[in-house]
């Protein structure tokens, strides 16, 4: 499905992803770990297609399209859903016309029917029981004044609402109590199916308790030193992030 | 003095023959040699060179005439959903063959009704556009609601113009209202001429106690427009008065629109929104003076500015000694789309009482980009998710129109100016 090859980018001419590769087949589920800027949340980013980051080198190829040529609305389109680490607040935009403009354009792009508004409607209602949003919620500016738990999980509703092909969940548990936590892992497991993928991006083992992932892979100085199954997160997790630092500053200086 | 002052061609106006009202035109007149025109160090004119720009665009100052209107042109012309009174101007001068006929309140010619004070509310001693048009206005509108009459249907005023390059356009308006009164009005401009022409207007309202006004503004007459407007009102014990203005052309605007809240528990209301693109200048002076206890005001003007456009907001709060326990709120916010457009924004609160809640805010900025790209990764594209937030932040403004047929249409404007290109 998705396939990153050799992927360099900067971000105001300093460096940050400096040769990632990573292949990823429909049904699975990647963690991305690593220590503070290590780069994971800029990965996140230039798949989605933040126009600040600048790809220098390298590809990715999504189900055989050339990702990096698509803006950022047409990566969308074709599948591919960022669940932001910090949600963007919009006041004065409703949460339900935005997502009904989202989704009918969504639609019209891969060629189906606008939704009508009991349709939407009824989209909504079943979505919104996966993440256990409040309707009252969805009446409101767009995550104006939420708190970060309802953010996070109006983030998982969004993309419950777009089925997207590639999930990639940004740092979507920080911030988050147990019971947030569990609800919006449970949002997220519920919404897997052999057709599609998720890369989940984070820092802590904990949420991986809850989103099994098929495999881990540790991020350090934009490249992945080190790549295992969800064993290697629980071994981060006891012995923390210092001895793949060392491993990898001794190859260098070597 | 000026030195720009009966040697301009805009100046030179000021010795036009207009009959009746002859002491407050002479005091006009008076008013008018010592303001002068606005130079480039007229503080109040200083982001909007006014005179520059009437010499520049005016060749043979001259005023201009009324013309017929038909029934067809105002029923062709009126919004869709309206359906209240219309009160129709040619060039400025009313039009009563094709004006609704209101029962229960009284309107006719100023030159009618000649004890009206004019110029006491709205004094041409704080405007020398006032001053001109007091001195040398025709055709003026005088419009009486007697006290507890509440008009359930909206007065529009459609004003017609029609003319010759040059011609200038002097409407006035005396709107008195009764104790109890309540009433809405509504301003729409047609421009059926492609040449610059220059509007100088003067709406003087005088409200009794616990009256209740609402005054909208829609300015779309295209980019021929040079107009300055003065629009005053006073306030009363226990009356509201509400005004919105929305901005959406014009080659240069100059509104200023004044309350003075002369009693306690009044409450005055100003809101705007601009639009502009091109080379278009609209600059919104206000101002609110709080003479007494217990008042309050709200302001709240928006702006979205492309091109090469400039937008001037100086909102004055005056709050007088005796005018303890006053609330004022402003706030100016404007979006930038372009590197070329300018705005010059300047609260101005002069508060000599100790025990009032005074605000006021402003910004500039730009789009917020993470908001473009947060709606872009939902699969909206960017041309709409742009739509959307400029939308979003007008929204604030054409929320306070509680005309709903005349919201719906200015908010279908807006959103077709925001939807395409601004």
């Amino acid at each position: 499905m998705l396939s990153i090859k050799n992927l360099h980018a900067s971000i105001e001419g300093t460096p940050i992803l400096r040769g990632i590769n990573l292949e990823i087949k429909a049904g699975e589920v990647h963690a991305i770990m690593g220590p503070n800027g290590s780069g994971k949340s800029t990965l996140a980013s230039v798949l989605a297609g933040r126009e600040e980051y600048e790809v220098t080198d390298g590809e990715v190829i999504f189900n055989g399209k050339d990702l990096l040529e698509y803006s950022p609305e047409d990566r969308a389109r074709e599948g591919v859903f960022l669940a932001f680490q910090y949600p963007v607040e919009i006041p004065g935009v409703s949460s339900t016309n935005f997502l009904r403009t989202a989704v009918n354009q969504v639609r019209e792009y891969r060629g189906l029917d606008p939704l009508d508004a009991v349709k939407f409607l009824t989209l909504m209602k079943e979505k919104m029981k996966l993440v256990e949003i409040d309707q009252k919620l969805l009446s409101r500016s767009l995550n104006e004044g939420f708190s970060g738990g309802e953010k996070k999980r109006n983030e998982i509703f969004q993309m419950a609402m777009l089925e997207p092909k590639l999930s990639i969940l940004d740092e979507t548990d920080s911030g988050l109590d147990i019971d947030a936590l569990k609800i919006v892992s449970n949002g997220v497991n519920q919404l897997k199916s052999k057709d599609n993928a998720t890369i989940v991006v984070t820092h802590y083992q904990r949420l991986l308790d809850y989103i099994v992932p098929d495999y881990v892979h540790v991020l350090y100085k934009g490249r992945i030193v080190k790549s295992g199954t969800k064993e290697l997160a629980l071994e981060l997790e006891e012995k923390g992030y210092d001895w793949i630092k060392e491993a990898v500053d001794s190859e260098a200086t070597v | 003095m000026s030195t720009l002052t009966k040697q301009t061609k805009i100046g030179s106006l000021i010795d036009f023959p207009a009959k009746g009202f002859e002491a407050a035109r002479s005091q006009a007149k008076e008013a008018f040699e010592i303001q002068g025109l606005p130079g480039t160090k007229t503080e109040e004119y200083k982001f909007t060179a006014i005179t520059k720009k009437l010499e520049q665009q005016l060749n043979d100052v001259t005023m201009a005439e009324p013309f017929e209107v038909t029934p067809d042109m105002v029923n062709s012309n009126l919004f869709k959903g309206f359906d209240g009174d219309v009160l129709v101007f040619a060039n400025g001068h009313f039009q009563a063959n094709v004006s609704s006929q209101i029962e229960g309140i009284e309107i006719s010619l100023l030159s009618n009704n000649s004890d009206t004070p004019i110029g006491k509310i709205a004094k041409p001693e704080k405007d020398v556009f006032c001053a001109i048009n007091q001195a040398t206005f025709t055709g003026g509108l005088f419009i009486s609601i007697p006290k507890k009459i509440q008009l359930e249907k909206t007065i529009l005023f459609m004003n017609f113009t029609k003319i010759s390059a040059g011609q200038v356009i002097q409407p006035r308006i005396w709107i008195e209202a009764g104790d109890f009164a309540e009433a809405t009005f509504i301003e729409q401009a047609i421009n059926l001429t492609d040449v610059t022409f220059f509007v100088n207007k003067v709406v003087e309202i005088k409200g009794g106690h616990n009256t209740h006004l609402h005054y909208y503004r829609l300015q779309n007459e295209g980019s021929n427009a040079i107009e300055v407007s003065n629009i005053e009102t006073d306030i009363q014990q226990d009356s509201t008065f509400s005004s919105v203005v929305i901005s959406l052309s014009g080659e240069m605007v100059r509104n200023n629109l004044s309350l003075n809240l002369l009693g306690s528990n009044s409450e005055g209301n100003m809101y705007g929104l601009y639009l502009l693109n091109g080379k278009t200048h609209v600059d919104n002076h206000t101002n609110v003076d709080h003479t007494i206890p217990h008042a309050e005001s709200n302001e709240l003007y928006k702006g979205i500015l492309a091109d090469h456009s400039r937008g001037v907001f100086n909102g004055k709060i005056f709050v007088r000694q005796d005018a303890q326990k006053t609330n004022a709120f402003q706030q100016n916010n404007n979006i930038l789309l372009s590197e070329d457009a300018v705005v010059n924004t300047k609260p101005q609160l002069e508060i000599w009482a100790d025990d009032v809640k005074c605000s006021h805010g402003c910004t500039t900025g730009q789009l917020d980009e993470e908001a473009l790209f947060y709606l872009q990764t939902r699969g909206i594209g960017k041309q709409q998710a742009k739509g959307l937030l400029l939308y979003a932040f007008a929204g604030e403004v054409l929320e306070h129109i509680k005309h709903e047929a005349f919201k719906t249409y200015c908010t279908q404007l807006v959103e077709d100016r925001l939807g395409a290109k601004l």
